[in-house]
């Protein structure tokens, strides 16, 4: 089978990678680039922990061809940080301990951070729906929405000039 | 599973090329059904051939009397368009149902369409908005009616070659409107135990002169329930029309027992959605005057 010469630009950085036809873009990101912040939990788009951002929109990255990258921005947990200096969603999970294992985490910053780039001043109702495709075994979900509730309050606040 | 050859052709032509020579290639638009199939094992096609990079299949416009969808438009992209979502509310919510904001953002009502599930949230609302859909093959392109692409669970009328390039709905007045509502056993990401779109036309002064309804996930293929939408014309949706519009529905009901739903539940709550889903369609309309 032959493999596909595909390039990208992966959290601002141009990026080329090989890879077989039916490869997902989550295979690519986690065995090829060795980005292994975006999880694998189904396979199937039912659980949000793959999540990334394509050309500046959410998606499941298991339920993308990685050769359909080619010429696309990708946007991944890896580059929600700036440095050392953690994104605020970042920083309110840790303050909300809105998890426990872990391994949905990284789906759902990206979604959360997607839906406060959009609407930096979302109701509980919009945040619960945004965030539907993102499932957690461990906490129920009441400090992950307290945690993105706190998050939008502390970046329109950024946002204000003093 | 086993690596199909990819292919992103940038025309209509170079799509059917591809298709038509290569009986076990699919089309791919936002690949959430194709993908979790190919990945399942249950299919194992020799190419995809991938509809985003023609151009002409993505996006909203208007040609003459007509709103033009892309069929490679992903359901999100449909509501930016705001002349769309006032003519045609019910397609539009209908489409934003599926999945969740990350399946939506890839997912594509042609692929609702082709998948050809019973249960496919957008296609009642396309059948009872009376939407077409222009199909490209080896043999040129041909308009066909939405309701005439599913056959049965899994399998479409559509020709080896053949795939569809856009989907037509009226540019309409005032007075009219559309709405769909499903019955899930959840409030998010779970499939319709019972969906329903209605599109509802009022005059002057109230009275319904244009009435379709269309059922899906209650028989094998999505219905049109002629008789449901005849029981309203001519009336003002008084409970009397309204009981005769639902009487024509629970009689339209082939439905399947499962564990979403039994036979009776699922006939009994066509009936109840049919009536919500006419009376928002009607609220919508009469508020457009
Ligand atoms: C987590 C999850 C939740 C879901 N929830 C829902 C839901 O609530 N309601 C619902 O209805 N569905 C749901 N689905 C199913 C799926 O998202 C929808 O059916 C979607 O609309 C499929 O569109 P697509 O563009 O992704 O199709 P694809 O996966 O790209 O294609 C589906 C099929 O149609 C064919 N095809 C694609 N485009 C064309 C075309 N232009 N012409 C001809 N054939 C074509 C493909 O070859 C394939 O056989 C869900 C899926 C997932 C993964
Ligand atoms: S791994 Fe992609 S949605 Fe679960
Ligand atoms: S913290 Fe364990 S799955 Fe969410």
């Amino acid at each position: 089978m032959n493999r596909i010469h595909v390039n990208s630009t992966v959290n601002g950085d141009a990026t080329q990678f090989l890879c077989d036809p039916g490869a997902s873009l989550l295979d690519v990101l986690r065995d090829t680039l060795h980005l292994t912040g975006s999880k694998e939990g189904c396979g199937s788009g039912d659980c949000g922990a793959c999540t990334v951002e394509l050309d500046g929109e959410m998606v499941c990255s298991c339920l993308v061809l990685a050769a359909e990258a080619e010429g696309r921005t990708v946007a991944t947990i890896e580059g929600v940080a700036e440095g050392s200096v953690l994104h605020p969603v970042q920083q309110k999970f840790l303050e909300h301990a809105a998890l426990q294992c872990g391994f949905c985490t990284p789906g759902f910053i990206v979604a959360a951070k997607s839906l406060l780039d959009r609407n930096p001043n979302p109701t509980e109702t919009e945040v619960r729906y945004w965030l539907a495709g993102n499932l957690c075994r461990c906490t129920g979900y009441d400090k992950i929405v307290r945690a993105v509730m706190d998050a939008a309050a502390e970046l329109r606040q950024e946002r204000t000039p003093a | 599973m086993p690596s199909p050859a990819f292919h992103a052709p940038d025309t209509v032509e170079g799509a059917v090329a591809l298709l038509s020579g290569d009986p076990t290639a699919r089309p791919l638009s936002g690949g959430t059904d194709l993908i979790v199939q190919m990945r399942s094992g249950r299919i194992a096609p020799s190419a995809v051939v991938d509809l985003k990079r023609i151009a002409s299949l993505s996006g909203v416009r208007r040609e003459g009397d007509a709103f033009v969808i892309g069929a490679a438009t992903p359901c999100t992209a449909l509501k930016n368009d705001a002349d769309l979502c006032a003519a045609w509310p019910g397609v539009v919510e209908a489409a934003n149902l599926i999945g969740s904001v990350q399946v939506r953002n890839r997912a594509t009502m042609a692929g609702n369409l082709c998948n050809a599930s019973p249960a496919a949230d957008s296609v009642p609302a396309l059948v009872a908005a009376g939407a077409s859909c222009v199909v490209a093959g080896p043999a040129g392109m041909r308009e066909v009616a939405v309701q005439d692409i599913p056959v049965s669970p899994g399998r479409t009328s559509l020709a080896s070659g053949e795939f569809v390039v856009e989907f037509r709905l009226p540019v309409r007045g005032t007075r009219a409107a559309d709405a769909y509502l499903r019955s899930i056993p959840r409030t998010e990401m779970d499939i319709a135990v019972v969906g329903v779109g209605a599109n509802i036309e009022l005059d002057a002064d109230g009275t319904c002169t244009a009435a379709s309804i269309a059922l899906g996930a209650v028989a094998p293929t999505v219905v049109l329930v002629e008789a449901a939408g005849a029981a309203l014309v001519g009336t003002r949706l008084e409970d009397d029309a309204l009981a005769s519009m639902v009487e024509a529905v629970t009689a339209a009901c082939a439905p399947i027992d499962d564990k979403r739903g039994t036979v009776a539940y699922r006939k009994a709550m066509a009936g109840v959605l049919a009536k919500r889903t006419v009376q928002i369609a009607a609220q919508r309309a009469g508020a457009k005057a």
